[in-house]
């Protein structure tokens, strides 16, 4: 456990150092410990791979009292082993048409497509952070062999519902917006609504596995090919 | 009843104080980039501390009233005026339905905030009707004001007229010193990269939007290229690989993985937000303890100041 100050109202909690399911369900036990520990004093908790962001209201309390209830709630955790949480299925779409980059990515791993969608959907994920933009889910870790590197070019344009690679990490584009990870397919249901509740059918910690779905069951799905 | 944009000028937009607590969601804070004149416009009218109120950055913005009521604006320089007469800035003024409002372009400072009594009333998203229009979320449809646009406020007949003296206002310059809180990734920048930083004086880049404030300078070089992602939190100092550093502000998105040399103070960052490409900015590192008792003592000092009535 690592403590630092990030800024006036915050302190960064280290866990680890690699990306790993048992790293990952430290930082999810440490944020389910720091709630009751901070109360009111608690503006935000933003889980990451390795690390946890404490926002803390700096008119109510400061620095030291914060660090002092994170060490001692921290301190006091069983250890975990990295499989609790919810298994949630997302059905995709795999094939050119949505997904562009789906053959340049088998092509470079050495591949056909069905085996890069027989990985993709061969793996069961782990949701490690949220953010970049609204409801954007970084899972991994992807399969070594179809593991890509990002676009040399970012797209200006990447459609709501893009199954995408970048490294090792995949993610379902939430809404609309520039990206530079390669497109391999679609999903159809929607990562980020507003106006329901839950606004995201995954939150930190829970795993996700991939199931190949028809071109026909993917737009009775509500999936837009556009 | 409400406000009519003419003209919206070059971006204007409504914020409240911002969103608080939705950063695991990956939604980021929004809010008015100076806190400081953003909190004067609210309390010269008498409203709840927060109310939505409309940030002009740059200046151009055209509106008429529908109604009566009263609005304040606070911030940059820029010329006000009501039916094409100048009126005073940091000062509450009574409007009349049919009135026309412009705020010209500014000559100090960039961002200015102008409020109504009561505040403009609409629905907030996520608890706050921030403008943020990377995630298109809180305003008017997630997005700036455009003419037509029509702000809902509240008829209001009955308000005291305070305003700020001259002496009592910032002044906005084009030079300033932002302290910053050396961060958690400050080991992978030698002790010589750190001096550099602390010790020359940067300038603001075009790149400087409400997101962040990207700098020009002497380059930090960083140990590393890029760490593992973890949250950003509100004033981190990035340094990329080209060692031109990045203040992150408001719309900054959440989470991120280049090194960050440390963060500034909020109430400087407010100040940055206040420049203009060209402008200066110096660095220097004040402690967490530093920080917190600069907070509180801004507050104690902003909400202790006298406000004087005046009568037209």
């Amino acid at each position: 456990m690592e403590l630092h100050s990030a800024g006036e109202d915050a302190i960064m909690l280290y866990l680890g150092e690699e990306t790993s399911p048992e790293v990952s369900a430290r930082v999810q036990a440490a944020a389910e410990a720091i709630k009751p520990a901070l109360g009111a004093d608690l503006v935000d908790l933003v889980p990451s791979y390795a690390s946890l962001l404490i926002i803390y209201d700096a008119m109510h309390t400061d620095h030291l009292s914060v660090a002092h209830r994170v060490r001692t709630a921290v301190a006091a955790l069983q250890t975990r082993s990295g499989t609790e949480g919810r298994t949630v299925v997302l059905p995709v779409y795999y094939a050119a048409e949505v997904g562009e980059d789906l053959e340049s990515l088998a092509q470079r791993a050495g591949l056909s497509t069905a085996e890069v969608i027989a990985l993709h959907t061969g793996t069961e994920y782990r949701v490690y952070a949220i953010g970049f933009a609204p409801g954007f889910a970084y899972l991994g870790q992807v399969d070594e062999r179809i593991a890509a590197p990002r676009l040399t070019t970012p797209r200006q344009k990447v459609p709501r519902g893009a199954v995408a690679i970048a490294d090792r990490q995949t993610a379902v584009y939430p809404a609309v917006s520039p990206g530079g990870w390669n497109l391999i397919g679609r999903c159809p249901v929607r990562m980020f609504d507003p106006d329901t509740e839950p606004t995201m059918p995954v939150t930190v910690g829970d795993r996700v596995r991939f199931e190949p779905i028809s071109r026909e069951r993917f737009v009775a799905l509500g999936g837009d090919l556009a | 009843m409400s406000f009519k944009i003419v003209q919206p000028g070059i971006l204007s937009m409504l914020q409240d104080s911002g969103r608080r607590g939705r950063q695991h969601i990956g939604l980021t804070n929004g809010g008015p980039l100076d806190r400081e004149a953003f909190y004067y416009c609210n309390r010269l009218l008498g409203n709840p501390e927060g109310s939505t109120t409309i940030e002009v950055s740059f200046g151009g913005m055209t509106l008429q009233a529908e109604n009566d009521t009263f609005i304040c604006v606070t911030g940059a320089d820029m010329p006000l005026r009501i039916n094409g007469e100048e009126q005073p800035l940091w000062t509450v003024l009574a409007v009349a339905a049919g009135d026309t409002i412009s705020l010209d372009f500014a000559e100090n400072g960039c961002r200015s905030y102008l409020g109504v009594a009561d505040g403009f009333t609409v629905q907030p998203s996520f608890g706050s009707t921030a403008t943020v229009m990377r995630e298109n979320i809180g305003g008017l449809r997630g997005d700036k004001l455009h003419a037509g646009d029509h702000l809902p406020c509240a008829v209001v007949r009955k308000r005291r007229r305070y305003r700020l003296a001259a002496e009592q206002r910032p002044h906005y310059q084009d030079r300033i010193t932002v302290r910053v809180i050396p961060g958690y990734q400050q080991h992978h920048f030698s002790r010589l990269q750190q001096r550099r930083f602390f010790s020359h004086a940067y300038t603001v880049s075009d790149r400087c939007d409400r997101m962040g404030y990207r700098l020009e300078g002497p380059a930090i070089k960083c140990a590393i290229e890029g760490i593992l992602s973890e949250g950003i939190c509100f004033g981190a100092i990035q340094v990329p690989a080209d060692g031109q550093p990045i203040v992150l502000l408001n719309d900054r998105q959440t989470i991120g993985g280049y090194p960050k040399i440390g963060s500034a103070l909020s109430l400087d960052a407010s100040r940055l937000a206040q420049l203009r490409p060209g402008g200066t900015v110096h660095f220097a590192p004040i402690t967490p303890h530093g920080a917190h008792n600069a907070l509180h003592l801004a507050q104690s000092f902003a909400r202790r100041q006298p406000l004087w009535e005046h009568r037209p």
